[in-house]
């Protein structure tokens, strides 16, 4: 992967003029390829890391397997695109092994997790089964922990 | 009743204390400042070298080991260097496991000096090369490197310093505090001029992994110089392994032989835990040299464009995760300079006199800290350096 995407997917907040600095590059080169990644779509959006548990929201997220009948055309696409739409969904993902997509849905409670569940999902042409889990707690998401880490024991000046 | 302080060793009361150690007291007492200070990784150990020295200690791997090390750890290294730096060294007899590359070196210097031997070495340096000659009753006779060299270490200048009574050369590139490496063509010359003088060379390449432009080349490879190099690295820089204490040094079976005599008497043997953590390291790579490799090379780019932007002068570091900018147009000392820095701004440097007398003008900042920070400490730097400027401090005069 170019250095310059590996650089905004660790802090997307990063400023041209410092990746400028870090890549050896001219600003305006960094903001030329910055551009060209999110025109031609390599670069599709910028969030934030939130650690939800610490926001005490109460909302619950699931990871979903699901089964699918794959259509004669189109394959597992159609149905995935469909499930893609629900709002709720969050991640779908085309899987190897004992199923075949991988959901993570969220919701304001169990409730309504379990509602979009049984009404929307088990309902759609193709799906055969889901088994929802729920998610308890996050330790690290995105490559980030979510717990602080502890202050560095480093001498403050060293030889 | 003599005071106990008359009682010292005259050779061991006359070594100044670190000019580091009184930068450190100072720095100590206070809250909140971004350290450019510290000399060693801030990365953790990779996850997998600890969590072998966790499973080492699972199994009950809490014994001695033999005097050289434990045989499959010098047997991975032999494998390493080979691959890595172009020579061979046999694991039975050409390789000793010791307390970090410190241990190694005092080793070295006490299994081959004679009182009154003198060993040439180049200043700015690591700390404790002097010290260490001295301490085994050796001449240190420094070579200065310039900053107009880019700081690297030239024949014309060793030729200027050697005497019959010089024994052995020791080189340390890439180079702390000052970033400096050798290109094949330096190590090349230095070579010739070891071989011209007959001289042994003791060679810590404890910064070799972190090259960033061109490659390392280890002197011992060059043809005629693995049996007058006495070959020194570790774990502590490239692996981030600076608490295991885990170094070794390579060399003829001669001098290794002689070296583990000190060693078996002195230390016994290097921590086994750290051993096994070593030999994980090396056994199963990863990428986290490279990783970490890489994310120093793009601080020392974003430093050394910062230094630029701000006027002050500093040649690119080539290697090891320092930069050392000169503050001589500011009209200050280098001690003077980081104490105001560090008073003002929160900001700690080290005085480049630190690293020898030569050192003066200059001040080392080590960039194994975290970008944000860094970025925090380039902006505290510029506003510092602005109330310096000769410009600045003259506006009362003139108003």
């Amino acid at each position: 992967m170019d250095e310059l995407l590996h650089l905004l997917k660790r802090n997307a907040l990063e400023t041209p003029e410092n990746l400028a600095k870090m890549l050896n590059l001219s600003v305006d080169e960094v903001r030329r390829r910055i551009a060209n990644y999110e025109k031609t779509g390599i670069i599709r959006g910028y969030q934030a890391v939130v650690n939800e548990d610490q926001l005490s929201l109460g909302r619950v997220t699931a990871v979903i397997e699901v089964k699918v009948t794959p259509e004669r055309e189109g394959g597992f696409n159609s149905v995935a695109d469909r499930i893609s739409k629900f709002p709720e969904v969050e991640s779908v993902y085309l899987m190897s092994g004992a199923f075949d997509l991988l959901l993570f849905v969220s919701g304001r409670d169990l409730k309504e997790v379990a509602f979009f569940v049984s009404e929307k999902l088990a309902t759609i042409r193709g799906v055969i089964s889901t088994a929802t889990h729920f998610m308890l707690k996050t330790y690290k998401a995105n490559g980030v922990l979510m717990e602080s880490a502890e202050g560095s024991e480093r001498l403050k000046v060293s030889p | 009743m003599k005071s106990s302080g008359s009682r010292i060793a005259a050779h061991v009361r006359d070594i100044p204390r670190s000019g580091i150690r009184d930068f450190f007291d100072i720095v100590s007492t206070m809250k909140d400042v971004i350290s450019l200070g510290i000399g060693e990784p801030d990365f953790d150990t990779p996850w997998h070298i600890r969590e072998a020295s966790i499973h080492a200690l699972e199994r009950g791997v809490t014994s001695y080991t033999s005097n050289m090390g434990l045989l499959s750890l010098r047997e991975s290294i032999a494998r390493y260097v080979a691959r890595h730096y172009g020579v061979s060294y046999n694991p039975a007899t050409e390789v000793l496991i010791t307390v970090g590359v410190s241990e190694a070196l005092d080793l070295a210097l006490r299994a081959i000096i004679e009182p009154g031997d003198e060993i040439l070495y180049h200043e700015p340096c690591y700390v404790s090369y002097a010290p260490v000659v001295i301490f085994a009753h050796g001449k240190p006779v420094a070579v200065e490197t310039r900053a107009e060299d880019g700081f690297r270490l030239t024949r014309a200048q060793l030729e200027a310093k050697v005497t019959p009574r010089t024994k052995a050369l020791l080189l340390n590139f890439p180079n702390n505090p000052t970033g400096a490496t050798l290109t094949p063509e330096d190590v090349r010359d230095i070579a010739d001029f070891a071989v011209k003088h007959d001289l042994l060379v003791i060679s810590d390449d404890i910064y070799a992994e972190l090259t960033y432009d061109g490659t390392h080349t280890c002197i011992a490879s060059l043809p005629g110089m693995k049996e007058r190099t006495i070959f020194l690295h570790g774990f502590s820089k490239a692996w981030a392994m600076t608490g295991f204490r885990m170094g070794y040094a390579c060399g003829s079976p001669e001098l290794i032989e002689a070296m583990m005599k000190i060693h078996q008497y002195t230390m016994l043997c290097a921590s086994i835990i750290s051993q096994e953590a070593a030999r994980e390291a090396l056994e199963h790579p990863e990428t986290d040299v490279e990783e970490m490799r890489a994310e120093y090379q793009r601080r020392r780019n974003f430093l050394h464009h910062s230094f630029q932007e701000m006027g002050l002068p500093c040649h690119q570091p080539r290697g090891a995760f320092y930069a050392f900018p000169s503050i001589a147009h500011l009209g200050v000392t280098s001690k003077e300079f980081a104490l105001g820095l560090l008073d003002k701004e929160k900001v700690a440097v080290v005085p480049g006199t630190a690293f020898g007398a030569c050192g003066e003008g200059f001040v080392r900042c080590a960039y194994a800290t975290s970008m944000d920070e860094l970025q925090e400490a380039m902006r505290r730097i510029a506003r510092f350096i602005h109330t310096l400027q000769p410009s600045a401090r003259a506006r009362p005069h003139t108003a």
